[in-house]
């Protein structure tokens, strides 16, 4: 009996070490980090218009389309299609985005398409999407805009995010933010 | 190195891009990682064994007052039976601690965003999953538990993986070459794991992860209108500082649902890259510790040496299949440049997804940076071997406890085999440890197999599960066939290894699948503590023989290959079966 309070009093202490004071250090440094912790935002004039990290929904002809998501974009939660390689009614699933693809982008070629652009995220919130998935939209965005396509293609040029290791990105809220800007 | 010029040869006929860039990033964590393993590993042992360390000065009052309040004397020395003890009851307080928040969440404070209590079965199997250190997860971070759950549940994965350290300390004092019953003090090992080593380095990550955008705030969901006019509404919370620990004390559970595919929970190819690094780095250390604790270098280094080969095995084929992409969305056609994207994040890419997915399995993070329900089959295939192995580096502590385990069966069936009495460091391996190792050996494969063939049985037959589960049982699978077979099979067995990832699309939350898997949680975390431990104290106890012409050499290749092909023979034989019905049958209907 003895031993079972010790051990009552060592879990209040650890916990008083391990889930009060750790967190409330770490919580004190994230005041000196970006946006004091609470995550990083995006404006436009002022107003708050997404989450740098979080990919957001853009459906609309003259933007910028970001992955197909399997929580369509909602913040509030995130999970992937955890749809099997071999699932056939994925597989058909897959070929539909491709044919959407081609539908709204007749210039494409079937292998322009690169496939970040027909498979659904992990975390369903992918901010990103690769450069070539970019590149396929530009003659799109430029007739629904009326603006000069050689102007578009690079903006998406100089929005690509290269690093000595790792993939090529490009962050379609960013994107799309520069984008409403050009005139 | 073979393998690594072999990955770069093989990955090089195809998507050559990739390699440049990606493969770098693969190559140079996993090496950065084994280098400042090994001055870790010299610092761990120096912590168990009571030597000084540059950090006395800020520990040392801290370690005093924790035990002046508890009122444990952490000088006093503890045989195998009482360490067992301590160990026992303590998770046993944690439990009910952890069961009645989780129970209680939704009216207890710190829950700006309102979230429900916890149905009994889900607090009971969260809970369980949270002090063996494997965090399964039948619930979403974002909607399932309140801040206050998560900074208890966060507590959890610092002093889970302290017991396991703790455990694993006991083992290298049993180890040394003595004879004796006193084994150190359970609460010394336990408490320093937790101050010395794991709470700095978690300390660094987390800060590492806040200042990538990963937040650490405690107000609730932000409402915003997105650039094209939807309102969506966004989560966060205190998230650095847990995924700091999850990573570090090799826990896995994520703060958000999509664990680290969230772009909040690893917001770029850096923190993608400190994650990795966060989870290996014990588990690797823990090896070169044995080796500084006992010195005997040569011993860690060949343990070292064979999970190295071990875990290389199975990360090849996985970076190939996921660089090389689907092969039916191949036929649609498209590019598949990028690799098999499915459940992946653009800003990670294949080969450390890949890459990532072994190396979470295989040391029982059980943290997912994609998802493993969409891998190609051969990296399903390697990511169920990597936990039915579940000896390559392993968890916090236990993994070495795991591996022990094989060397054991390695030294009996070898010292059988040339006709030496079987010894460990100069102690005798007698019928008693024998039988211990080998329950511990049949009893991972004997949970997976026979939960998968309850849930299979019930699956074929589509039985209608009553209070157990709503409708019929092929309701939980998300996908038809081989594959579906594979998210029962890959849900057992990530229990069994107390690893925490799944093949994520199977409907879990649920009172069959929390109670049963709640049930192979327990038994397979305990028991395999517990044996090691017996064997360890036994032995220990035994009279120490001093190394003679006659004894059979355990620092040598040979007995590595020898302990390699007992793994092997054990895993493979008990496993090839039930993975030729999932994923192997699914590489081959896809090719």
């Amino acid at each position: 009996m003895k031993n079972l309070f010790s051990i009552i009093k060592l879990t209040v202490a650890t916990l008083i070490l391990f889930a009060v004071i750790y967190p409330l250090a770490i919580y004190g440094i994230a005041q000196i980090a970006p946006n004091q912790g609470k995550g990083e935002t995006i404006s436009v004039n002022g107003k708050v218009v997404g989450y740098q990290k979080n990919g957001q929904k853009f459906d609309k002809s003259n933007y910028f389309w970001g992955r197909p998501s399997a929580v369509d974009y909602n913040a509030a939660g995130s999970a992937g299609s955890n749809k099997g390689p071999s699932n056939a009614d994925y597989l058909v699933l897959v070929q539909k985005r491709i044919d959407t693809l081609l539908l709204v982008h007749p210039y494409l070629k079937k292998s322009d398409i690169p496939s970040d652009m027909v498979t659904a995220s992990g975390s369903g919130l992918d901010p990103n999407i690769s450069p070539q998935g970019a590149l396929i939209q530009v003659k799109r965005i430029a007739k629904e805009r009326k603006l000069d396509e050689t102007k578009i293609k690079s903006l998406v040029e100089s929005k690509i995010n290269t690093a000595v290791v790792g993939p090529e990105t490009v962050n379609v809220l960013e994107l799309n933010v520069a984008l409403d800007a050009l005139r | 190195m073979l393998s690594v010029a072999l990955l770069l040869q093989i990955t090089f006929y195809k998507n050559s891009h990739i390699m440049n860039t990606e493969l770098l990033g693969v190559i140079g964590i996993f090496i950065l990682t084994i280098v400042l393993a090994i001055p870790l590993g010299k610092y761990i042992a120096k912590v168990y064994l009571g030597d000084k360390t540059l950090l006395d000065p800020i520990f040392n009052p801290i370690e005093k007052l924790i035990f002046k309040i508890s009122g444990i004397n952490s000088a006093e020395e503890m045989n195998w039976k009482q360490h067992l003890k301590a160990l026992l009851s303590i998770n046993t307080v944690w439990f009910f601690l952890c069961f009645f928040v989780l129970l209680f969440q939704g009216s207890l404070p710190l829950n700006p965003d309102n979230n429900p209590s916890m149905t009994p079965d889900l607090a009971f199997n969260t809970a369980i999953s949270f002090i063996v250190n494997c965090n399964l997860q039948h619930y979403s971070g974002e909607s399932g538990v309140s801040y206050l759950s998560q900074i208890v549940l966060m507590f959890l994965q610092f002093v889970s993986a302290g017991i396991g350290m703790a455990a694993a300390a006991m083992i290298f004092t049993a180890m040394k070459e003595r004879t004796t019953e006193k084994l150190g003090n359970f609460y010394n090992y336990f408490i320093k794991s937790c101050t010395r080593i794991l709470l700095p380095l978690s300390a660094i990550v987390a800060v590492a992860l806040v200042f990538s955008g990963t937040p650490m705030t405690f107000e609730g969901k932000d409402a915003i209108t997105t650039l094209q006019g939807d309102h969506v509404e966004v989560s966060r919370g205190p998230a650095a500082a847990f995924i700091a620990i999850k990573h570090i004390g090799t826990n896995g559970g994520g703060f958000f649902g999509a664990n680290s595919a969230h772009p909040l929970e690893n917001p770029t190819y850096f923190t993608n890259g400190v994650e990795l690094w966060a989870q290996m780095i014990i588990p690797f250390a823990m090896i070169f510790a044995l080796g500084f604790y006992l010195n005997k270098r040569k011993l860690s280094n060949i343990i070292f040496g064979v999970m190295t080969v071990g875990f290389l095995l199975l990360v090849v084929p996985t970076v190939m299949s996921e660089i090389n992409g689907n092969p039916a969305i191949e036929k649609m056609g498209i590019a598949q440049t990028t690799g098999a994207m499915e459940g992946k994040e653009v800003r990670f890419g294949p080969a450390i997804s890949g890459f990532w997915s072994i190396a979470t399995t295989v040391i029982s993070t059980g943290s997912v940076n994609s998802m493993h329900d969409s891998s190609m089959p051969m990296s399903g295939t390697m990511q169920l071997l990597s936990m039915m192995v579940n000896a390559f580096y392993g968890g916090c502590g236990v993994g070495i406890l795991n591996y022990y385990i094989f060397i054991i069966l390695a030294v009996f069936i070898s010292g059988l085999m040339v006709g030496r009495t079987p010894e460990f460091l100069g102690k005798k391996i007698e019928a008693r440890e024998v039988k211990i190792a080998a329950f511990i050996a049949i009893l991972h494969p004997l949970l997976i197999l026979a939960g998968t063939a309850l849930a299979s049985y019930f699956a074929a037959y589509d039985t209608a599960m009553g209070y157990w589960f709503s409708g019929n049982a092929t309701g939980w699978l998300n996908n038809p066939g081989n594959h579906g077979f594979s998210e029962m099979l890959y849900e057992y067995t990530s229990s069994a290894a107390n690893n925490g990832s799944g093949f994520e699309g199977l409907g879990d939350n649920n009172p069959f699948w929390n109670i049963t898997t709640g049930i192979v949680l327990l038994l397979s975390r305990f028991i395999p503590i517990i044996g090691p431990l017996a064997i360890a104290g036994l032995l220990a106890d035994k009279k120490y023989i001093p190394e003679s012409a006659g004894t059979l050499k355990t620092d040598t290749s040979i007995f590595g290959i020898m302990t390699f092909a007992v793994i092997a023979i054990i895993a493979a034989l008990s496993f090839f079966p039930a993975l030729a019905l999932g994923p192997l049958a699914e590489f081959f209907t896809l090719k």
